[in-house]
């Protein structure tokens, strides 16, 4: 049925002509039956409903039960689970909380670099230069490989005793410099607090940075130039065109890179499980290494989806304060109308 | 001007023209993309016909079966010819191997078994025997272990008994594969020893230590993760007469004095500076074949890892005796026939026949890196032809097995934590096994209750 319709949305559009080409007329709107919408987010709500929907509705119901889908009985446990999870006597109390702070130190040391250095290298890179787009590319590459490939490597890279970082530093002698720091000889990168945090933070910053910074600079070309303009001849400076026009004229953008780092920070999990196991101790063991190992190491899937919905509970929590401090006030939406004016 | 200025930036082109080009080359790659897709769709169909249909030709519907284990070493290739051979010999019984990463396998192979696209034939540990006996993932094969001529007195006795449980067969014992005592004899030979002699006893060993460090070698790297700084400190508990649970299986007993002296003895080498500090994962196996490091408690599975190093000189005895007791930390691969829905007769005799058949091939599955379960083989001349692993094999008597309680991992993973504190020093180790044994005991006390034991 899907299928069969689908392909009649594209044809009304001549392959010719190109978009919005500028001051070309609008074709008039062709209106379909009542249900097309609904036909085209068919196999969409399929999809969602299969993969989201449905496990998200039945993971409630797991978590509401003692739940091994192999044992002949999951006994009912109504909120036991999640009574658990604030019992301090409990198995689970102690990992559960460990984890979740651990991914908490992670976020708060994560995301602010991850706003803000992509946020100077999209300015870097959004002026015109020779080699400008290779630069682009350059930073957008490490974006392209797997977590896999990205533990395994720094994994050897980072390692304290036969690493190539240590190697280097020790070579340029930079290590006395840690070492005043009052780092260990090697220095640890994997095996000690606090620098296991400084080299997990380092490595999803390096490899991900390029994501946000490609968001950054399509939200730094849509900030209208006349507006730099305009605060040039008024007069201002290079910091106060950055604070009152290019900040304002991210808004939005920042709002959205904001939300989506902190929630990919929360979920980190692929780089402590291969570059640190969770170690020293447990201090890098994230909520989403507890999770999985709880429900999937220790198959108690109940306890394990309760975690997760405390976790998701939490995350839409912040979420919606992230939001909330960086919605649009009033009158901040003139540049877009002044934009489509000119 | 401002605005065409920012043109070249989107992500449209202007031009008419380029852009009927772009569509149009896109639209060739769409088709292209779409062309490899279908190609690879039938070149994976093609790819897994051929078997049944090479050996169903002459035998006329052969019996098709899938068997899954976790060799992504060098023992992989090695049990893929096995598998070949078998095909072979039986026309009408056609295996097929899929191999995977051990905890890929633990995770995949309950829920491929509920959905019946599992395998028939599976390898699992000793310890996550008990576990998946309890989940009722196994057949039980007292019939098949009684068809084989399997009787205790051929198998070493933790591993016989590990199969059972609660009173029937779950396993057939493949392999054990203990720790062995692992030297560069090349820095050994740099620090005035005698790699024809290495240090058997404590004694020895610290004094062999003491001459690496006097030639400014770390000798033996104290690794703070489960691989193998893991079965280093179960060896040496056991070496230290202590064990990890008690009698019943339902406290943990590593945080007594034997315990706290084995981890203790870890610890100390990296005071004394006979272990570098701040070990990486695998970097003690990886030290030892760059040559800044000499000993190294590690699988037999290493074996064929550093047989492929060209240039490196290396040998491997029994692991010396640090305690009062030989004992060395094993485990062991065991066959088992799964629960399905869907398995037809033909099919449970025929993995019954390629049980057999394997079984019987010990020796050349010992070349993968492994001892023979049997006692018989262990002593064949095929298998002592094989020097690592016959050397390693002397300890056979002295082999420790993890205990076989359902769900043990979660409790042994509590050990692995202390170890790893202690070892990177951030916590003493009757402290940090103390700590981890309080975990392991409700670990284990909610196990009972989950499994009913």
């Amino acid at each position: 049925m899907s299928a069969a319709t689908a392909p009649v949305a594209p044809a009304p559009r001549p392959p010719g002509a190109a978009g919005p080409a500028p001051g070309g007329r609008r074709r008039p709107l062709r209106r379909g039956a009542w249900w097309t919408p609904y036909v085209f987010l068919a196999p969409f709500a399929a999809i969602f409903g299969t993969f989201v929907a449905f496990p998200a509705v039945r993971g409630i119901w797991m978590s509401l039960h003692d739940w091994d889908y192999l044992m002949p009985s999951k006994p009912f446990v109504g909120l036991g689970n999640y009574a658990d999870l604030f019992d301090p006597t409990s198995v689970v109390f102690q990992k559960f909380w460990d984890g979740m702070a651990a991914t908490g130190v992670f976020v708060v040391a994560s995301v602010p670099v991850l706003l803000t250095v992509p946020l100077l290298l999209a300015m870097a890179l959004n002026r015109k230069f020779p080699g400008r787009t290779f630069l682009r590319a350059v930073v957008f590459l490490p974006y392209v490989l797997g977590v896999a490939v990205v533990g395994v490597l720094f994994r050897f890279v980072l390692d304290p005793n036969l690493g190539v970082l240590n190697h280097l530093l020790h070579v340029t002698r930079l290590d006395r410099l840690l070492h005043a720091l009052g780092a260990g000889d090697p220095v640890p990168w994997l095996t000690a607090q606090p620098w296991a945090w400084i080299s997990l933070v380092g490595v999803t910053v390096w490899w991900t940075l390029g994501f946000n910074m490609i968001i950054y600079l399509a939200g730094l070309q849509d900030v209208p130039p006349e507006l730099y303009d305009a605060a040039k001849v008024d007069g201002a400076s290079a910091r106060q065109r950055f604070r009152h026009v290019t900040l304002p004229g991210l808004r939005p953008v920042l709002a959205f890179v904001l939300t989506m780092t902190v929630l990919a920070s929360a979920n980190m999990f692929g780089q402590s499980d291969l570059m640190t196991n969770g170690g020293p101790g447990t201090s890098t063991r994230t909520a989403l290494m507890v999770i999985l190992d709880t429900g999937l190491g220790q198959y108690k899937m109940g306890a394990a989806a309760a975690m997760g919905y405390l976790l998701s509970i939490g995350l839409g929590i912040v979420s919606i304060v992230n939001f909330v401090a960086l919605r649009e006030r009033g009158g901040t939406r003139r540049p877009r109308r002044a934009r489509r004016a000119s | 001007m401002s605005q065409s200025s920012r043109t070249p930036a989107r992500p449209q082109p202007g031009p008419t023209g380029s852009s009927g080009l772009s569509r149009l080359s896109r639209r060739g790659f769409l088709a292209g993309l779409g062309a490899v897709g279908l190609g690879a769709g039938v070149a994976a169909c093609s790819s897994g016909s051929p078997s049944p249909a090479g050996t169903g030709g002459s035998g006329g519907g052969a019996v098709d079966l899938a068997f899954w284990n976790g060799f992504t070493g060098g023992d992989g290739p090695v049990m893929q010819d096995l598998v070949d051979r078998f095909n072979a010999e039986h026309e009408d019984i056609a295996v097929k191997m899929t191999t995977m990463e051990w905890a890929d396998f633990h995770a995949k192979l309950p829920a491929a078994l509920t959905s019946g696209q599992g395998p028939h034939i599976a390898i699992q540990h000793l310890d996550s025997l008990p576990t998946s006996a309890a989940r009722g993932l196994l057949l039980p094969l007292d019939d098949l272990a009684s068809d084989l001529d399997l009787t205790a007195d051929d198998f070493i006795r933790p591993v016989w008994d590990a199969g059972i449980y609660d009173g029937a067969r779950y396993g057939i014992p493949l392999d054990v594969h203990p720790l062995g005592f692992f030297m560069n004899t090349t820095v050994m030979a740099d620090a005035g020893l005698d790699p024809a002699d290495p240090p058997m006893d404590r004694e020895s060993y610290e004094a062999a230590l003491d001459a690496l460090l006097a030639n400014g070698v770390a000798g033996h790297w104290m690794s703070p993760h489960t691989f193998t700084g893991g079965q280093t400190l179960q060896s040496l508990i056991w070496q230290f007469g202590g064990d990890l649970l008690d009698a019943d299986g339902a406290t943990a007993a590593w945080a007594q004095d034997e315990g706290v002296e084995a981890l203790s003895w870890m610890v100390d080498a990296v005071h004394r500076g006979w272990s570098a500090r701040d070990v990486g994962q695998d970097a003690d196996i990886i030290a030892l074949q760059n040559g800044q490091a000499a000993f190294n408690w590690n699988g037999i599975w290493s074996i064929n890892t550093l047989d492929e190093i060209s240039g490196l000189a290396w040998d491997v005895r029994r692991l010396p005796r640090i305690g009062s007791v030989d004992a060395a930390w094993a485990g062991s691969h065991n066959f088992v026939l799964t629960k399905q829905k869907g398995t037809t007769d033909a099919q449970l005799e025929a993995a019954q026949v390629f049980v057999n058949w394997v079984s019987q091939q010990s020796a050349a599955w010992a070349v993968g890196g492994q001892v023979p379960a049997r006692t018989s083989a262990r002593e064949s001349a095929e298998f002592t032809a094989l020097a690592p692993q016959a050397a390693i094999a002397e300890q056979a008597e002295d082999l420790r097995f993890p205990p076989s309680i359902p769900g043990i991992g979660d409790a042994i993973g509590e050990l692995y934590t202390a170890l790893n504190e202690a070892v990177l020093l951030t916590k003493e180790p009757r402290e940090a096994l103390e700590d981890a044994a309080a975990r392991a005991d409700q670990v284990l006390a909610d196990n009972r209750d989950r499994y009913g034991a």
